[in-house]
Protein backbone atom coordinates (compact mmCIF):
# COMPACT_ATOMS: atom_id res chain seq x y z
CA UNK A 1 0.00 0.00 0.00
CA UNK A 2 1.13 3.23 -1.23
CA UNK A 3 0.81 6.78 0.32
CA UNK A 4 -0.33 7.64 -3.01
CA UNK A 5 -3.27 4.87 -2.89
CA UNK A 6 -3.92 4.92 0.93
CA UNK A 7 -2.71 8.54 2.36
CA UNK A 8 -2.28 9.28 6.05
CA UNK A 9 -5.44 10.51 8.17
CA UNK A 10 -5.36 11.96 11.82
CA UNK A 11 -7.43 10.04 14.39
CA UNK A 12 -9.48 12.27 17.20
CA UNK A 13 -11.85 9.86 19.46
CA UNK A 14 -14.17 11.55 22.25
CA UNK A 15 -14.42 8.96 25.19
CA UNK A 16 -17.58 10.82 26.68
CA UNK A 17 -20.10 12.92 25.57
CA UNK A 18 -19.63 16.25 26.62
CA UNK A 19 -15.49 15.65 26.36
CA UNK A 20 -12.90 16.90 23.40
CA UNK A 21 -11.97 14.98 20.75
CA UNK A 22 -8.76 13.93 21.53
CA UNK A 23 -5.58 12.67 19.27
CA UNK A 24 -5.17 9.00 19.33
CA UNK A 25 -2.83 7.52 16.03
CA UNK A 26 -3.43 7.88 12.66
CA UNK A 27 -4.57 5.33 9.70
CA UNK A 28 -3.85 4.61 5.77
CA UNK A 29 -7.19 4.44 4.09
CA UNK A 30 -8.06 5.28 0.42
CA UNK A 31 -10.81 7.63 1.23
CA UNK A 32 -12.25 9.36 4.17
CA UNK A 33 -15.37 6.13 4.76
CA UNK A 34 -12.32 3.47 4.87
CA UNK A 35 -11.02 6.13 6.99
CA UNK A 36 -13.34 6.21 9.41
CA UNK A 37 -14.20 2.29 9.33
CA UNK A 38 -9.92 1.93 10.47
CA UNK A 39 -10.20 4.25 12.94
CA UNK A 40 -13.13 2.11 14.38
CA UNK A 41 -11.78 -0.87 13.96
CA UNK A 42 -8.13 -0.18 15.41
CA UNK A 43 -8.56 2.67 18.12
CA UNK A 44 -12.05 1.83 19.41
CA UNK A 45 -11.56 -1.75 20.72
CA UNK A 46 -11.69 -1.72 24.14
CA UNK A 47 -14.92 0.81 24.42
CA UNK A 48 -13.29 3.83 24.23
CA UNK A 49 -15.18 6.10 21.85
CA UNK A 50 -18.44 7.62 21.31
CA UNK A 51 -17.69 9.76 18.72
CA UNK A 52 -14.41 9.69 15.69
CA UNK A 53 -12.83 12.32 13.33
CA UNK A 54 -10.91 11.36 11.02
CA UNK A 55 -8.62 14.46 8.97
CA UNK A 56 -6.55 13.77 6.30
CA UNK A 57 -3.36 14.61 7.85
CA UNK A 58 -1.97 16.49 4.73
CA UNK A 59 -4.52 19.03 5.73
CA UNK A 60 -2.51 19.68 9.20
CA UNK A 61 -0.16 22.89 9.44
CA UNK A 62 2.28 22.32 11.85
CA UNK A 63 4.73 24.25 13.22
CA UNK A 64 8.36 24.10 12.16
CA UNK A 65 10.62 22.26 15.02
CA UNK A 66 13.39 24.83 13.94
CA UNK A 67 11.29 27.34 15.45
CA UNK A 68 11.14 26.22 18.69
CA UNK A 69 12.97 29.12 19.97
CA UNK A 70 11.07 32.16 18.97
CA UNK A 71 7.76 30.31 19.18
CA UNK A 72 7.41 28.56 22.64
CA UNK A 73 10.64 29.63 24.85
CA UNK A 74 9.33 33.21 25.69
CA UNK A 75 6.61 31.43 27.34
CA UNK A 76 8.86 29.53 29.76
CA UNK A 77 9.73 32.52 32.23
CA UNK A 78 5.73 33.25 32.88
CA UNK A 79 4.53 31.12 35.27
CA UNK A 80 1.83 33.31 36.79
CA UNK A 81 -0.07 32.28 33.33
CA UNK A 82 -0.55 28.51 35.17
CA UNK A 83 -3.69 28.88 37.22
CA UNK A 84 -2.02 26.75 39.95
CA UNK A 85 -3.22 29.76 41.97
CA UNK A 86 -7.06 28.86 42.43
CA UNK A 87 -8.45 26.01 44.28
CA UNK A 88 -10.97 24.32 41.53
CA UNK A 89 -14.36 23.19 43.18
CA UNK A 90 -15.22 19.73 43.00
CA UNK A 91 -18.68 20.55 41.30
CA UNK A 92 -16.97 21.96 38.34
CA UNK A 93 -15.35 18.93 37.64
CA UNK A 94 -13.10 18.64 33.98
CA UNK A 95 -11.84 21.60 32.79
CA UNK B 1 -49.16 -32.41 30.24
CA UNK B 2 -50.14 -35.19 27.81
CA UNK B 3 -48.38 -38.14 26.74
CA UNK B 4 -48.26 -36.19 23.25
CA UNK B 5 -47.19 -33.30 24.52
CA UNK B 6 -44.34 -34.51 26.36
CA UNK B 7 -43.24 -36.57 23.19
CA UNK B 8 -43.42 -33.18 20.86
CA UNK B 9 -41.89 -31.11 23.55
CA UNK B 10 -38.80 -33.48 23.60
CA UNK B 11 -38.75 -33.66 20.19
CA UNK B 12 -38.55 -29.85 19.81
CA UNK B 13 -35.89 -29.62 22.11
CA UNK B 14 -33.47 -31.91 19.89
CA UNK B 15 -34.67 -29.91 17.00
CA UNK B 16 -33.51 -26.38 19.21
CA UNK B 17 -30.09 -28.36 20.27
CA UNK B 18 -29.55 -28.83 16.45
CA UNK B 19 -30.66 -25.41 15.56
CA UNK B 20 -28.55 -23.59 18.32
CA UNK B 21 -25.39 -25.77 16.93
CA UNK B 22 -25.75 -24.81 13.18
CA UNK B 23 -26.00 -21.64 13.78
CA UNK B 24 -23.09 -21.87 16.48
CA UNK B 25 -20.64 -23.44 14.14
CA UNK B 26 -21.49 -20.96 11.26
CA UNK B 27 -20.37 -18.60 13.39
CA UNK B 28 -17.43 -20.78 15.00
CA UNK B 29 -16.00 -21.76 11.63
CA UNK B 30 -16.03 -18.20 9.69
CA UNK B 31 -14.33 -16.69 12.90
CA UNK B 32 -11.95 -19.44 12.72
CA UNK B 33 -11.28 -18.40 8.78
CA UNK B 34 -11.47 -14.91 9.79
CA UNK B 35 -8.64 -15.35 12.40
CA UNK B 36 -6.48 -16.66 9.44
CA UNK B 37 -5.59 -13.77 8.60
CA UNK B 38 -4.65 -11.68 12.08
CA UNK B 39 -0.82 -10.92 11.03
CA UNK B 40 -1.39 -11.36 7.66
CA UNK B 41 -3.62 -9.44 6.56
CA UNK B 42 -2.81 -6.68 3.36
CA UNK B 43 -2.44 -3.81 5.74
CA UNK B 44 -2.38 -3.40 9.68
CA UNK B 45 -5.81 -1.70 9.81
CA UNK B 46 -7.24 -4.08 7.44
CA UNK B 47 -5.60 -7.07 10.09
CA UNK B 48 -7.21 -5.80 13.04
CA UNK B 49 -10.57 -5.10 11.60
CA UNK B 50 -10.88 -8.96 9.89
CA UNK B 51 -9.57 -9.72 13.28
CA UNK B 52 -12.00 -7.46 15.30
CA UNK B 53 -14.69 -9.28 12.61
CA UNK B 54 -13.91 -12.32 14.08
CA UNK B 55 -13.79 -11.88 17.41
CA UNK B 56 -17.56 -11.03 16.98
CA UNK B 57 -18.19 -14.00 15.56
CA UNK B 58 -16.06 -16.08 17.98
CA UNK B 59 -18.34 -14.55 20.46
CA UNK B 60 -21.63 -15.31 19.14
CA UNK B 61 -20.07 -18.87 18.72
CA UNK B 62 -19.99 -18.99 22.49
CA UNK B 63 -22.96 -17.58 23.27
CA UNK B 64 -24.58 -20.48 21.00
CA UNK B 65 -22.56 -22.80 22.05
CA UNK B 66 -23.44 -22.24 25.52
CA UNK B 67 -27.38 -22.36 25.01
CA UNK B 68 -27.01 -25.94 22.89
CA UNK B 69 -25.04 -27.25 26.11
CA UNK B 70 -27.74 -26.28 28.40
CA UNK B 71 -30.51 -27.46 25.89
CA UNK B 72 -28.74 -30.81 25.41
CA UNK B 73 -28.26 -30.85 29.26
CA UNK B 74 -25.32 -33.70 29.08
CA UNK B 75 -23.04 -31.55 31.27
CA UNK B 76 -21.00 -30.82 27.57
CA UNK B 77 -19.77 -27.17 27.55
CA UNK B 78 -19.10 -25.06 24.76
CA UNK B 79 -15.53 -25.91 24.51
CA UNK B 80 -16.57 -29.46 24.48
CA UNK B 81 -19.16 -28.67 21.23
CA UNK B 82 -16.85 -26.48 19.23
CA UNK B 83 -13.21 -28.71 19.92
CA UNK B 84 -14.36 -32.26 19.93
CA UNK B 85 -16.91 -32.73 17.80
CA UNK B 86 -15.76 -34.68 14.82
CA UNK B 87 -15.93 -32.88 10.97
CA UNK B 88 -19.22 -35.06 10.12
CA UNK B 89 -21.09 -33.70 13.28
CA UNK B 90 -20.51 -29.68 12.20
CA UNK B 91 -23.82 -28.05 10.91
CA UNK B 92 -22.16 -24.93 9.12
CA UNK B 93 -23.02 -23.58 5.69
CA UNK B 94 -20.21 -24.38 3.13
CA UNK B 95 -20.08 -20.76 2.53
CA UNK B 96 -18.21 -20.02 6.01
CA UNK B 97 -15.50 -22.64 5.84
CA UNK B 98 -14.40 -22.07 1.99
CA UNK B 99 -10.78 -21.06 2.20
CA UNK B 100 -10.12 -17.27 2.52
CA UNK B 101 -8.69 -16.64 -0.88
CA UNK B 102 -7.20 -13.48 -1.49
CA UNK B 103 -8.96 -10.64 0.11
CA UNK B 104 -11.65 -10.34 -2.39
CA UNK B 105 -12.88 -13.77 -1.88
CA UNK B 106 -12.60 -12.94 2.17
CA UNK B 107 -14.51 -9.83 1.71
CA UNK B 108 -17.30 -10.75 -0.46
CA UNK B 109 -17.81 -14.61 1.35
CA UNK B 110 -18.04 -11.78 4.38
CA UNK B 111 -20.66 -9.80 2.28
CA UNK B 112 -22.70 -13.13 0.82
CA UNK B 113 -23.03 -14.26 4.72
CA UNK B 114 -23.17 -10.37 6.82
CA UNK B 115 -26.12 -9.14 4.06
CA UNK B 116 -27.67 -12.65 5.22
CA UNK B 117 -27.35 -12.85 8.58
CA UNK B 118 -28.18 -8.62 9.56
CA UNK B 119 -32.19 -9.72 8.68
CA UNK B 120 -31.92 -13.02 10.22
CA UNK B 121 -30.90 -11.78 13.31
CA UNK B 122 -33.05 -9.25 13.46
CA UNK B 123 -36.15 -12.10 12.93
CA UNK B 124 -34.67 -13.88 15.66
CA UNK B 125 -34.92 -11.02 18.09
CA UNK B 126 -38.98 -12.28 18.01
CA UNK B 127 -37.93 -15.60 18.68
CA UNK B 128 -39.76 -17.48 21.33
CA UNK B 129 -37.11 -18.83 22.79
CA UNK B 130 -35.96 -16.11 24.61
CA UNK B 131 -32.16 -17.19 25.18
CA UNK B 132 -31.59 -17.08 21.25
CA UNK B 133 -33.50 -13.68 20.65
CA UNK B 134 -31.42 -12.04 23.42
CA UNK B 135 -28.20 -13.42 21.49
CA UNK B 136 -30.17 -12.33 17.89
CA UNK B 137 -30.38 -8.66 19.29
CA UNK B 138 -26.47 -8.78 19.94
CA UNK B 139 -25.28 -9.93 17.12
CA UNK B 140 -27.47 -7.80 14.88
CA UNK B 141 -25.56 -4.84 15.90
CA UNK B 142 -22.40 -6.59 14.84
CA UNK B 143 -23.51 -7.73 11.67
CA UNK B 144 -24.40 -4.16 11.17
CA UNK B 145 -21.00 -3.17 10.84
CA UNK B 146 -19.87 -6.90 9.26
CA UNK B 147 -22.38 -5.64 6.08
CA UNK B 148 -21.36 -2.02 6.22
CA UNK B 149 -17.21 -3.23 6.39
CA UNK B 150 -17.59 -5.94 3.69
CA UNK B 151 -20.04 -3.94 1.37
CA UNK B 152 -17.87 -0.48 1.36
CA UNK B 153 -14.48 -2.95 0.48
CA UNK B 154 -16.72 -4.61 -1.90
CA UNK B 155 -17.58 -1.43 -3.64
CA UNK B 156 -13.60 -0.13 -3.63
CA UNK B 157 -12.01 -3.58 -5.22
CA UNK B 158 -15.45 -4.28 -7.96
CA UNK B 159 -14.97 -0.58 -8.49
CA UNK B 160 -11.45 0.11 -8.26
CA UNK B 161 -8.30 -1.36 -10.71
CA UNK B 162 -8.94 -4.04 -13.47
CA UNK B 163 -7.05 -6.04 -11.08
CA UNK B 164 -9.18 -5.72 -8.13
CA UNK B 165 -12.36 -5.44 -10.68
CA UNK B 166 -11.48 -9.22 -12.16
CA UNK B 167 -10.24 -10.39 -8.76
CA UNK B 168 -13.84 -9.57 -7.01
CA UNK B 169 -15.82 -10.69 -10.03
CA UNK B 170 -14.07 -14.02 -9.18
CA UNK B 171 -14.71 -13.62 -5.83
CA UNK B 172 -18.36 -13.87 -6.64
CA UNK B 173 -18.17 -16.40 -9.25
CA UNK B 174 -16.11 -18.94 -7.12
CA UNK B 175 -18.25 -18.05 -4.03
CA UNK B 176 -22.42 -18.11 -5.50
CA UNK B 177 -22.70 -21.69 -5.58
CA UNK B 178 -22.44 -21.64 -2.02
CA UNK B 179 -25.14 -19.61 -1.03
CA UNK B 180 -27.70 -21.33 -1.97
CA UNK B 181 -27.49 -23.09 1.20
CA UNK B 182 -28.36 -20.27 3.51
CA UNK B 183 -31.83 -20.69 2.23
CA UNK B 184 -32.30 -23.79 2.92
CA UNK B 185 -34.57 -25.31 5.47
CA UNK B 186 -35.12 -28.75 6.43
CA UNK B 187 -38.13 -30.45 8.50
CA UNK B 188 -35.69 -29.43 11.59
CA UNK B 189 -35.97 -25.65 10.73
CA UNK B 190 -39.65 -26.05 9.40
CA UNK B 191 -40.58 -27.19 12.90
CA UNK B 192 -39.42 -25.20 14.83
CA UNK B 193 -40.07 -22.29 12.28
CA UNK B 194 -43.90 -23.48 12.76
CA UNK B 195 -43.54 -23.25 16.94
CA UNK B 196 -41.80 -19.62 15.96
CA UNK B 197 -38.75 -20.63 17.68
CA UNK B 198 -36.63 -20.24 14.06
CA UNK B 199 -36.63 -17.89 10.75
CA UNK B 200 -37.85 -19.25 8.06
CA UNK B 201 -34.81 -18.33 5.53
CA UNK B 202 -36.90 -18.68 2.45
CA UNK B 203 -38.61 -15.06 4.31
CA UNK B 204 -35.20 -13.18 3.98
CA UNK B 205 -34.20 -13.98 -0.20
CA UNK B 206 -35.54 -10.44 -1.10
CA UNK B 207 -33.76 -8.78 1.19
CA UNK B 208 -30.46 -10.36 0.82
CA UNK B 209 -30.76 -9.69 -3.20
CA UNK B 210 -31.48 -6.01 -2.96
CA UNK B 211 -28.69 -5.63 -0.18
CA UNK B 212 -26.33 -7.37 -2.72
CA UNK B 213 -28.09 -5.62 -6.02
CA UNK B 214 -27.10 -2.11 -4.14
CA UNK B 215 -23.99 -3.47 -3.33
CA UNK B 216 -22.84 -4.74 -6.98
CA UNK B 217 -24.52 -1.87 -8.77
CA UNK B 218 -22.16 0.00 -6.94
CA UNK B 219 -19.31 -1.66 -7.39
CA UNK B 220 -19.74 -2.21 -10.69
CA UNK B 221 -19.95 -6.75 -10.17
CA UNK B 222 -22.62 -8.71 -11.80
CA UNK B 223 -24.96 -11.46 -9.66
CA UNK B 224 -24.37 -14.44 -11.25
CA UNK B 225 -27.91 -15.94 -12.20
CA UNK B 226 -29.63 -17.84 -9.78
CA UNK B 227 -28.07 -21.27 -11.23
CA UNK B 228 -27.00 -24.62 -9.24
CA UNK B 229 -26.01 -24.76 -5.80
CA UNK B 230 -23.95 -26.34 -3.62
CA UNK B 231 -25.41 -28.30 -0.59
CA UNK B 232 -24.21 -30.24 2.69
CA UNK B 233 -22.91 -28.79 5.04
CA UNK B 234 -26.39 -28.59 7.52
CA UNK B 235 -25.95 -32.62 6.78
CA UNK B 236 -22.23 -32.67 8.13
CA UNK B 237 -21.09 -32.97 4.25
CA UNK B 238 -18.23 -30.78 4.07
CA UNK B 239 -15.79 -29.38 1.60
CA UNK B 240 -11.99 -30.57 1.42
CA UNK B 241 -10.56 -28.36 3.45
CA UNK B 242 -13.04 -28.45 6.32
CA UNK B 243 -10.74 -31.40 8.19
CA UNK B 244 -7.53 -28.97 7.84
CA UNK B 245 -9.66 -26.31 9.21
CA UNK B 246 -10.37 -27.82 12.07
CA UNK B 247 -7.61 -29.94 13.15
CA UNK B 248 -6.29 -26.24 13.49
CA UNK B 249 -8.89 -25.39 15.14
CA UNK B 250 -9.37 -28.17 17.64
CA UNK B 251 -5.40 -29.08 18.49
CA UNK B 252 -5.61 -27.30 21.95
CA UNK B 253 -8.22 -29.21 23.31
CA UNK B 254 -7.56 -32.19 21.68
CA UNK B 255 -3.76 -32.19 22.69
CA UNK B 256 -4.48 -31.07 26.19
CA UNK B 257 -8.06 -32.28 27.51
CA UNK B 258 -10.04 -29.39 29.24
CA UNK B 259 -7.12 -26.86 29.10
CA UNK B 260 -7.87 -23.50 29.85
CA UNK B 261 -6.38 -20.46 30.47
Amino acid sequence: MTEKNTPLWEVFIRSRTGMAHRHCGSVHAADEEMALQAARDVYTRRGEGVSIWVVPSAAIVASDPSEKEEMFEPTASKIYRHPTFYEIPEEVGNM
Amino acid sequence: MTASDTIAATDLKGDLFAYALRLADDAAILGQRLGEWCGHAPTLEEDIGLANIALDHIGQARALYTHAAEIEGKGRNEDQLCFLRKEREFGNCLLVEQPNGDFAQTILRQLFFSAFMLPFWRKLMASQDATLAAIAAKAEKEATYHVRHSAEWTIRLGDGTVESHARAQEAVDILWPYTGELFEADDLVSRLVAAGIAVDPESLREEWRATLRQVFDEATLTLPPEGWFQTGGRSGLHSEGFGHLLTEMQYMQRAYPGMRW
